[in-house]
């Protein structure tokens, strides 16, 4: 047996070879900072963030149509607080509502439903962002709406899914060592949806929970893979996490949702990590297909190779200087979640 | 009478009315009943001011209203710089469409908590504007400060330590579960903490600091201490007090009790050799049961330690905290 204070030290004095582990859920880079872990870490076991926040990794198209929508007559953006920042490059949804554009903050999707039966005359727009996770969701709302018999509900989707996008980082020369697999994602696709990530690429993934301890248990079990070398996915947060995940909602996502190409914020296209809804529900979509344009708002920002794990934050330009969270220039200081956000915090902005 | 009109700022007949029949049954006291136009009461050398406006959503919420915050707010501020509270004016702002029950409520609620704070409501005013309803109230206090009393931000020590009164994020968890229809039992901790700082200055308590844990929650609050006193404070995970359901809330809706607000909790930086006792008193003062220490003040050892503000966390690690980015939550107070 070994105690949580043996764990602590094994990783605190940890002198193998030197790993790098990346993060690919915001929730986990958003815990890490909390609990201090990355300070509790040999120099050897560097933590990096991957493309895991939802918001951080949405293109930039995506929020000028948004913007678009909320300042159309008729129309209302309904939205999760985090978007409301997000710079696009016409300026974010916040900015816009103190203009008078019209939107509304909610935290369920099905709060659309009442402000639709209220106000039969306008068209809600849901920002319909997120990864595996939260997309179920969005079908709760497309149900109740279906069944409702309502006209005035759309979704503006920018759905990711996670497994191609690790796919693509590690074609793309990303040297990782061992991926902290995202809990709340495997909770609804299942651990065994990286095993075929672990077999092509040789890489260990280590599903964690989002608690201190349930983190750092994960983050050991991954250096010992790492280690050796194990090309295995291992379940670190069993009560929440099985091998198949949640069938219902995987049934949810297959009945209304198809695999699309996606652009995610500085990295491009990455052909099927996206989805989108199904013909037969086009007509609550909003246009979410054509939104593929990702303008750079800052030349000097470098979202696209913290998102990846080649830099850290603080090796951008503009970190903590133009950039930081009262004026974020690139997506990954605008959201809770974002590493540069987290880095900031954790730093106090000491670049 | 049921809903405010227009007519009720009009200064005439109908203003009349509204003063006599909520106000003046309400606040009736000598200074007041003269209806003059300003008090004239007694002082002393050192007075203390201070004003705030209230405007928050819903005006009653589990725990407490607008009436009783506006009291709250003012008398606490007046308490932190070591004051005795003595005056309290209000100024109502009505939207057109008000409900006068329900104002006669509210402004019962403010009566009976300047009574237990050691307040007299002394002047007042009321204006009546167009909108939807909405009730916000200003209000204005003035404390005696005693001759000896140095208690200000930059004051804390290396060496000090770090109290806190009682849970946080009490105030803000019930404000937020009000307006998102969540059901649970977070009551909103707005209290006027006067019994405390009495027990604490009459007893002689070492204290260099005192600060109300407001908007931005303990971790702003303590943060900007850090930084008026050119310290380092660090504080400890597993000493703050929590409620168990506001703990469980801030879970779900992924929220950091670190950075909510609260309405009736103070923090204090004593020092060293009265820390057990200052704890003492608070606990047995109102409002203070779950009194706790949570960390020390320490002399910066590098020019970036200066004004830091570290948390030790449950696991042994440590995390620098800022003031709260964003938005946070508008309109809790």
């Amino acid at each position: 047996m070994r105690t949580m204070e043996d764990i602590a030290s094994y990783l605190r004095e940890y002198d193998g070879r030197t790993l790098k582990l990346m993060e690919v859920c915001g929730s986990h880079t958003a815990a890490i900072s909390k609990f201090g872990i990355r300070g509790m870490l040999s120099p050897k076991i560097r933590l990096v963030s991957g493309p895991g926040c939802p918001v951080c990794v949405t293109p930039s198209a995506y929020i000028d149509r948004l913007l678009e929508l909320a300042k159309e007559k008729d129309t209302c953006v309904v939205t999760f607080g985090d978007m409301l920042r997000v710079p696009g490059s016409r300026g974010s949804l916040s900015a816009a509502r103190g203009e008078g554009a019209s939107v509304e903050m909610v935290y369920s999707p099905l709060d659309t439903l009442k402000l639709a039966a209220e106000n039969p005359g306008i068209t809600y727009v849901f920002a319909a962002v997120g990864f595996e996770t939260t997309a179920p969701v969005y079908t709760l709302l497309l149900e109740e709406a279906i069944r409702g018999g309502f006209t005035n509900i759309r979704l503006l989707t920018a759905l990711k899914t996670m497994p191609q996008a690790i796919r693509n980082l590690m074609q793309e020369g990303g040297e990782i060592d061992g991926f902290l697999a995202p809990g709340h994602v495997c909770a609804v696709i299942g651990s065994d949806a990286f095993l075929p990530l672990a077999k092509e690429f040789q890489i260990p993934f280590a599903v964690s929970g989002f608690g201190d301890r349930e983190l750092l248990l994960a983050i050991y079990g991954l250096v010992r893979m790492a280690k050796e070398r194990e090309a295995a996915v291992k379940n670190f947060y069993p009560s929440v996490v099985t091998p198949q995940g949640n069938l219902i909602a995987k049934k949810k996502l297959e009945t209304y949702f198809m695999p699309c190409d996606a652009v995610w914020r500085g990295m491009g296209n990455i052909p099927l990590s996206g989805l989108l809804l199904k013909d037969a529900y086009k007509r609550y979509d909003a246009g979410s297909a054509s939104l593929i344009e990702d303008k750079k708002l800052n030349h000097g920002c470098r979202c696209d190779k913290i998102l990846t794990g080649k830099l850290m934050p603080q090796e951008c330009p503009l970190f903590g200087r133009s950039c930081t969270p009262g004026s974020p220039q690139g997506a990954c200081m605008v959201s809770y979640e974002g590493s540069c956000y987290q880095n900031y915090l954790s730093d106090g902005g000491n670049a | 009478m049921n809903k405010i009109r227009m007519e009720h700022g009009s200064g005439g007949r109908s203003t009349g009315e509204l003063i006599e029949q909520i106000f003046a049954k309400a606040f009736s006291n000598e200074i007041l009943s003269a209806m003059e136009d300003a008090a004239v009461v007694e002082g002393t050398p050192r007075i203390a001011v201070t004003t705030d406006s209230f405007v928050v959503t819903p005006l009653e919420f589990p725990g407490g209203d607008i009436g009783r915050l506006s009291i709250c707010g003012t008398v606490n501020d007046l308490l932190m710089r070591g004051a005795v509270p003595k005056y309290i004016t209000c100024g109502f702002i009505l939207q057109e469409g008000a409900d006068t029950v329900q104002l006669k409520r509210l402004v019962n609620s403010m009566a009976k908590t300047a009574k237990e704070a050691g307040v007299q409501i002394i002047a007042g005013d009321t204006k009546v504007v167009e909108g939807n309803g909405g009730i916000f109230i200003n209000t204005t206090g003035v404390g005696f400060v005693p001759e000896a009393i140095d208690i200000s931000s930059a004051n804390g020590r290396a060496g000090d330590v770090i109290l806190v009164s009682g849970s946080l994020g009490d105030h803000h968890a019930a404000i937020l579960s009000s307006r998102m229809g969540i059901k649970n039992t977070i009551t909103s901790d707005n209290a006027p903490l006067t019994d405390m700082v009495k027990k604490l200055l009459d007893e002689n308590i070492q204290i260099r600091t005192l600060r109300d844990v407001t908007r931005g929650g303990l971790a702003t609050v303590l943060k900007e201490l850090a930084v008026s006193s050119g310290m380092q404070f660090e504080i400890e995970e597993g000493a703050l007090p929590i409620n168990l359901q506001v703990w469980d809330f801030c879970g779900l809706l992924g929220l950091d009790p670190l950075y909510m607000g609260n309405e009736g909790k103070l923090i204090a930086l004593a020092a060293k050799e009265d820390a057990r006792k200052a704890l003492e008193i608070m606990r047995s003062a109102e409002y203070g049961e779950n009194a706790a220490i949570i960390g020390e003040v320490m002399e910066p050892e590098t020019e970036s330690e200066r004004g830091r503000l570290i948390l030790k966390t449950r696991i042994g690690g440590r995390r620098v905290l800022d003031i709260l980015q964003g938005e946070g939550l508008p309109r809790i107070c």
